[in-house]
């Protein structure tokens, strides 16, 4: 493993504040990119104790929902190049919307083009260590969210 | 001393035993303390009797004994003792001082000597001063336990307050020794104490030649090392101190003498500029309390240091959204960072206010001749008119406005000082020239608006002086013609002033207003302003008067023309009230002229105006709020709208002219919402009340037609409120008069009147009159209506005319499906008469009466209806045959009486009365008659017979729900029902067991379900206390029923309630106990409630019942975790956002469970 942190010095942007959806009674809600959104949010990042969207992997932007194919597209943009996280990144990202949505949708997550110089190897690939990782950052939201 | 001595010496061997357990020498120490309190034993035989406990060597029992002796003394505190006694007890724990092992004991001792009052024998002063004495040179404080320390503390502080004199005497000694005894203590507990040794100590010692002063280094060099307070104890701990408290006392410390002020005040300037917000909060309150407390001639030296320290927390610390003032953001505004900005200007105040030598004020002086606040006021003087104000500038903005305006608050002079410097050149930026002549203001620029910045500081200026006028006691003049510069100047601009003011209001636009914020700062500013003009006291105004009434036309046309900008024109109605008032409040009677003339006079006539232009909401608004300023104006109001209102009234029911009635409604909502309110809070409301409900009375006499019609249904409900409103209201004799009236109105009803047969009066007797017999026109039925409300209002004192015929016609009506005569019946019998005396009132029921008859009635009418008459049916039995006959026709007075009998139920249950259980009781046979048998032996009964019987099972079960539940409409606390206590308990507790068990006999299932649809009811509706108190016995029944129940949608609003009463079972833990053993049905009965189809509140409540049962014991639920998940990930797709939400919540809580 590498010694020190990939990128030690990260920019942080403020958390985008939530709004509490007007809810109408009567019409159904369709899932929509916001709740995507919302449910990966607060995903810790595993190099930094910042959420994904503090550190602007994440956008409402960057996520598109096709309720009728049951397709939930998110494209993550890692902080730096080189980033060795992209995959745990990924992984995070999957497990947290495997729980959160129905089994039926299928997701698909990519790296943002030009942002990565390993593009090709995409997310499902894994490494023992990164899984550690993995239950770690999932720990630290699921204690931050239902403490 | 009859008694037998061994039975207190065992008491003793038992405390001296520490074996034993707490508890039981606690109780063998009172045990001898009665005994010496009732003189069964003498303190002295006592004493002589333990002593060997008290002079033995072993160390473990002589303190044992003491502590015996000690508690026993704490015991006897009001017990009086001779003083040879307590002088020799006195010697005795002085000595025992000395002797560290039995410390605890002899502390307590000292104690419970030291703290006895004079009336019961106390401790002489000499004998203190040798405990003290002794105390001082024994005791190591430091080096006990906590809780032997906190002893410590408590004897030198009950010396110190009790026997100030006799310590003085030691002096340097005692000062010296508290300072070693209090020295690096760390328990809140003591500190709390050792904060108030000081304290008093200081009060001990006051000279500047005293001991404390010559230790005031030494005491304070103790005392700041815990400043500022750190201190993070969890909030649920025993001790029971919190952070403010220790803060307080520290406060009251470093205030307590003015010795300390060398020490104390760098430090709290010094921690002023910390960067922790506490420690920054606490310097101020402290320098607050200091500056206070150590007197002028020692603060002075500091001001200039304390000034500068101040302005920067302030410059830095102001908040910036206060500027907007509008009520959303007022509710949050206590963060940290305000609560600094508000503290850093208290203590400004009581600087300018404190530091003041001979007739020179320095704060003041810096504060004019400080240039960084020269600078501010330059900048953000200048701060444009746009949108742009950036958050800094708005920060810089209300902190120079705070400086400037709690400056000129703090005194004349100071006003003087600051007015004469800033006004000027804010009336320059403002392009406002000084002239006496009230045209002469410059309207160049009408459009644009002001410079925000200098206008928002201008008003801040006028606003605080208004206030220090209205604040400083003596309203003589001569106060201002000694500061004749600035008040000519204030005179000059003020004309000016309003009117570019003014114009600036006018002239915005209203798009403006409606889409930015600014538009918003600058109204809310403009009418600040014009408000404060216009609301100087009596000779103080400075304004001339035609500028005066400039200001009210203004706002008056704001009020009548710009009504489409409700953001404006609520502040400016707003700001006329506040002018009202304020005329009101210091009797001007000259200014109140011309109010009258401009505002009120105009909002009158725009209020008899039939004009469409100004919304009927708004012109209510405006003239119910006119109405709150005063008594006066409350009384025009109150008649202006009885006109409108009876005039409208006879619009639509003598006119036949519907389309009022939509005007009559709001009248009416406003007349009872807010004119009735205003008056219950003023006091006046007797009067008012009792005159309009006569006057309606008086009007309904009158009516003629009625149609039934959508509008006329609503306006008769509003009516009816309103009537409700006004008789629960008024005291007992204008109730009753109210009531004659209605009465004799409802005697004109045709079917009482003299031709009409079968109620004329002198036929009543005995006569049974059916309800389809009558044919009711809608003029009739509007009286009864009327007169039901008025009979719910009443008070239970206010007697009832002709008891018998309104029982009848109530009655009558009651079967005719009118829920207002049933309602009333049940008010009727809620409030009824206890003890009527015969004698007296030869024709007057009795209750029991009363409910006889109704209840033949009831069931009588519909008998004869259908034809199986019988005479008469006294006993119980016949009764209940009766009601099983009902079943077999399908009169629709049937239920009609089935909801009459729930509410008088309703009304009885409330006041406790027994005949309940009968109406539950006839209620109940309704639910389980079987309708098939009936079939099978009536051959001519018709098919639909069943569902007349279904519907009728149904209301009957809906029947408890009317009896349980709270009603808005009558039987409450406004109207004056009886309530007993726990009435819903009793009730629930009585019918929970025939319920459960007729469940469990019953055969058919449509008998079934609507057996758990009424103990649905009781259940849901009955405290949720007394349901989980039984959870073990009504959960599978809850379970069946939520199973049943389902499978009709109307039954959602029902299934919803049962779910929160799952609930609640489920956060109890008598009730987890009963879900445990029911843990396969209550799961899998949730599950299929997770897909419940109607209702999506069901379905979220379901999905939360699972989420708090996976906390329950693993081995219980863990068999059914793939049950659930399956289902709940299929609720991940649910429809609704909040379902998702909560599944995802689930099925985290029963994924990670395992």
């Amino acid at each position: 493993m590498t010694l020190g942190l990939i990128n030690a010095n990260p920019v942080v942007h403020a958390k985008k504040e939530r709004v509490a959806r007007a809810e109408d009674s009567h019409a159904d809600n369709a899932v929509d990119p916001l709740d995507v959104f919302d449910s990966v949010r607060d995903i810790r990042d595993p190099e930094h104790p910042y959420s994904l969207e503090q550190l602007s992997v994440l956008s409402e932007e960057s996520i598109t929902v096709d309720e009728k194919l049951g397709c939930i597209q998110i494209t993550f943009t890692p902080t730096v190049q080189y980033c060795s996280m992209a995959t745990v990144i990924g992984l995070c990202l999957r497990v947290k919307l495997m729980q959160c949505f129905p089994p039926h949708c299928k997701v698909d997550i990519n790296v943002t083009p030009g942002s990565h110089a390993d593009e090709e190897s995409g997310e499902d690939r894994t490494c023992p260590t990164s899984e550690t990782i993995l239950v770690d950052s999932l720990g630290a939201y699921r204690a931050s969210s239902t403490g | 001393m009859d008694k037998k001595p061994s039975s207190w010496i065992s008491h003793i061997e038992a405390f001296v035993d520490s074996s034993r357990p707490p508890k039981q020498q606690a109780a063998n120490v009172d045990a001898i303390a009665a005994l010496v309190k009732n003189d069964l034993l003498t303190l002295e035989a006592l004493v002589r009797d333990m002593e060997l406990y008290l002079t033995t060597s072993d160390h473990s029992i002589r303190a044992r004994g003491i502590l015996l002796l000690a508690e026993i003394l704490n015991c006897l505190m009001s017990k009086p003792l001779d003083g040879a006694s307590i002088s020799s007890l006195v010697e005795f724990f002085t000595s025992k001082l000395a002797d560290w092992q039995v410390l605890r004991g002899a502390l307590i001792g000292c104690l419970a000597l030291l703290r006895r009052k004079k009336n019961v024998g106390m401790v002489k002063s000499s004998e203190a001063r040798a405990v003290a004495e002794s105390y001082l040179m024994n005791v190591q404080v430091q080096s006990l336990a906590v809780h032997d320390r906190k002893l410590c503390f408590e004897v030198l502080q009950c010396l110190l307050e009790v026997y100030p004199e006799a310590v003085e005497m030691l002096g340097d000694d005692l000062v010296y020794g508290i300072c070693e005894a209090i020295d690096e203590e760390k328990d809140p507990r003591c500190l709390m104490l050792t904060f108030h040794l000081v304290e008093i100590l200081a009060r001990v010692f006051p000279d500047s030649s005293g001991s404390v002063a010559s230790f005031a280094g030494d005491l304070f060099d103790i005392l700041s090392r815990y400043f500022p307070i750190y201190f993070t104890h969890p909030r649920s701990d025993d001790l029971d101190i919190t952070r403010e408290e220790l803060s307080m006392a520290l406060m009251h410390a470093f205030c307590s003498t003015p010795f300390f002020e060398p020490f104390a005040i760098p430090l709290l300037l010094e921690k002023l500029s910390s960067s922790l917000p506490l420690a920054k909060l606490d310097s101020l309150k402290y320098l607050n309390n200091c500056i206070q407390h150590y007197g002028t001639d020692r603060m002075i030296k500091h001001a200039k240091a304390i000034w500068s320290n101040l302005k920067d927390v302030i410059l830095n610390h102001s908040p910036h959204k206060t500027l907007f003032s509008t009520s959303e953001l007022a509710g949050n505004m206590e963060s940290e960072e305000n609560q600094i900005a508000k503290e850093a200007l208290i203590c400004l105040q009581t600087a300018i206010l404190h530091l003041d030598s001979l007739e020179k004020n320095p704060i003041l002086s810096f504060i004019v001749e400080d240039e960084d606040i020269e600078m501010k006021f330059g900048l953000v003087s200048n701060e444009g008119t746009g949108t742009g104000i950036s958050i800094e500038s708005r920060r810089q903005l209300s902190a120079v406005g705070n400086i400037l305006s709690v400056s000129s608050k703090a005194s004349m002079s100071g006003c003087t000082r600051v007015f004469q410097k800033f006004f000027p050149r804010l009336m320059n930026i403002l392009e406002i020239s000084a002239s006496s002549s009230s045209n002469g203001c410059n309207t160049n620029n009408g459009t644009s608006s002001l410079n925000f910045g200098a206008l928002y500081l201008c008003i801040q200026l006028l606003a605080s002086f208004r206030e220090l006028i209205l604040t400083s006691q003596d309203f003589s003049p001569q106060v201002i013609t000694v500061q004749d510069g600035w008040w000519c100047m204030l005179q000059h601009f003020s004309g000016p002033l309003a009117h570019a003011l003014g114009s600036a209001l006018m002239g915005a636009r209203s798009s403006e207003l409606v889409n930015n914020n600014t538009g918003h700062e600058h109204a809310i500013y403009e009418v600040k302003g014009l408000q404060v003009l216009a609301t100087f006291p009596g000779c103080y105004l400075p304004t001339s008067e035609d500028v005066y009434e400039y200001i009210l036309v203004i706002f008056m046309s704001i009020a009548t023309e710009r009504f489409e900008d409700a953001f404006l024109w609520k502040l400016s109605v707003k700001a006329l009230i506040e002018i009202g008032s304020f005329i009101e409040k210091y009797h001007d009677s000259y200014r109140g002229i011309s109010f009258n003339r401009i505002v009120v006079e105009r909002i009158v006539s725009l209020f008899q105006q039939d004009d469409s232009t100004m919304p009927l909401a708004l012109k209510l608004d405006a003239i119910s709020e006119i109405g709150t300023i005063g008594v006066d104006y409350m009384s025009r109001v109150i008649k202006l709208l009885e006109e409108a209102i009876l005039s409208k009234f006879l619009a639509v029911c003598v006119e036949g002219r519907l389309e009022a009635a939509e005007i009559l409604v709001p009248l009416l909502e406003c007349y009872s919402n807010r004119v009735l309110l205003w008056c219950y809070t003023s006091g006046n409301f007797d009067e008012v009340a009792m005159q309009f409900a006569l006057c309606i009375w008086n009007q309904m006499e009158s009516i003629t037609i009625f149609d039934k019609d959508a509008k006329i249904q609503d306006l008769f409900d509003r009516m009816m409120t309103t009537m409700k409103l006004l008789v629960g209201g008024c005291a007992e004799e204008n109730q009753s008069l109210i009531v004659r009236k209605a009465y004799s109105v409802l005697l004109s009803t045709s079917f009482l009147s003299e031709e009409s047969l079968p109620f004329s009066s002198s036929k009543l007797e005995g006569l049974q009159v059916t309800p389809d017999f009558v044919n009711l026109s809608w003029r009739d039925e509007w009286i009864v209506s009327l007169f039901a409300s008025v009979v719910i209002a009443l008070l239970p004192q206010t007697p009832l005319p002709d008891v018998k015929l309104l029982l009848n016609v109530l009655t009558t009506f009651l079967l005719k499906g009118h829920l207002p005569a049933a309602q009333a019946l049940a008010s009727m019998v809620n409030k009824w008469h206890v003890n009527i005396d015969k004698s007296e009132v030869p024709n007057a029921y009795t209750l029991d009466e009363a409910i006889e008859m109704i209840l033949e009635r009831s069931l009588l009418s519909v008998q004869s209806s259908s034809n199986l008459g019988k005479s008469d049916l006294l006993n119980k039995d016949e009764r209940m045959l009766s009601c099983l006959c009902l079943l077999n026709n399908n009169s629709s007075f049937q239920s009609n009486a089935v909801v009459g009998l729930a509410w008088i139920g309703k009304g009885l249950l409330m006041r406790g009365h027994e005949k309940v259980k009968e109406i539950a009781m006839l209620l109940l046979q309704y639910l389980l008659s079987n309708p098939y048998k009936e079939l099978h032996s009536d051959a001519s009964g018709s098919g639909d017979s069943l569902d007349v019987h279904t519907s009728l099972a149904t209301s009957a079960a809906d029947a408890f729900h009317v009896i349980l539940s709270d009603s808005e409409v009558c039987l409450n606390k406004n109207f004056h029902a009886m309530i007993r206590p726990l009435y819903k308990q009793r009730f629930f507790s009585s019918m929970m067991p025939v319920l459960l068990s007729s469940i469990k006999q019953s055969c058919s299932s449509s008998m079934r379900v609507a057996l758990y649809r009424a103990f649905a009811h009781v259940i849901s509706d009955a405290p949720l206390a007394a349901v989980v108190a039984e959870a073990k016995k009504i959960l599978p029944s809850l379970m069946d029923s939520l199973a049943m129940l389902s499978e009709d949608v109307l039954n959602k609003d029902l299934i919803y309630s049962l779910l929160l009463v799952l609930s609640g079972i489920l956060m109890d833990d008598n009730g987890k106990e009963a879900i445990i053993e029911n843990i396969n049905t209550v799961i899998s009965d949730l599950i299929r409630l997770i897909f419940y189809p109607h209702m999506m509140l069901v379905r979220e409540t379901a999905i939360q019942c699972l989420v708090a049962m996976s906390a329950l014991p693993h081995a219980r639920i863990y068999p059914m975790r793939p049950q659930v998940l399956r289902a709940v990930s299929k609720a991940l797709d649910d429809r609704k956002r909040v379902v998702r939400q909560e599944a995802v919540r689930c099925r985290q809580a029963w994924v990670s469970m395992a």
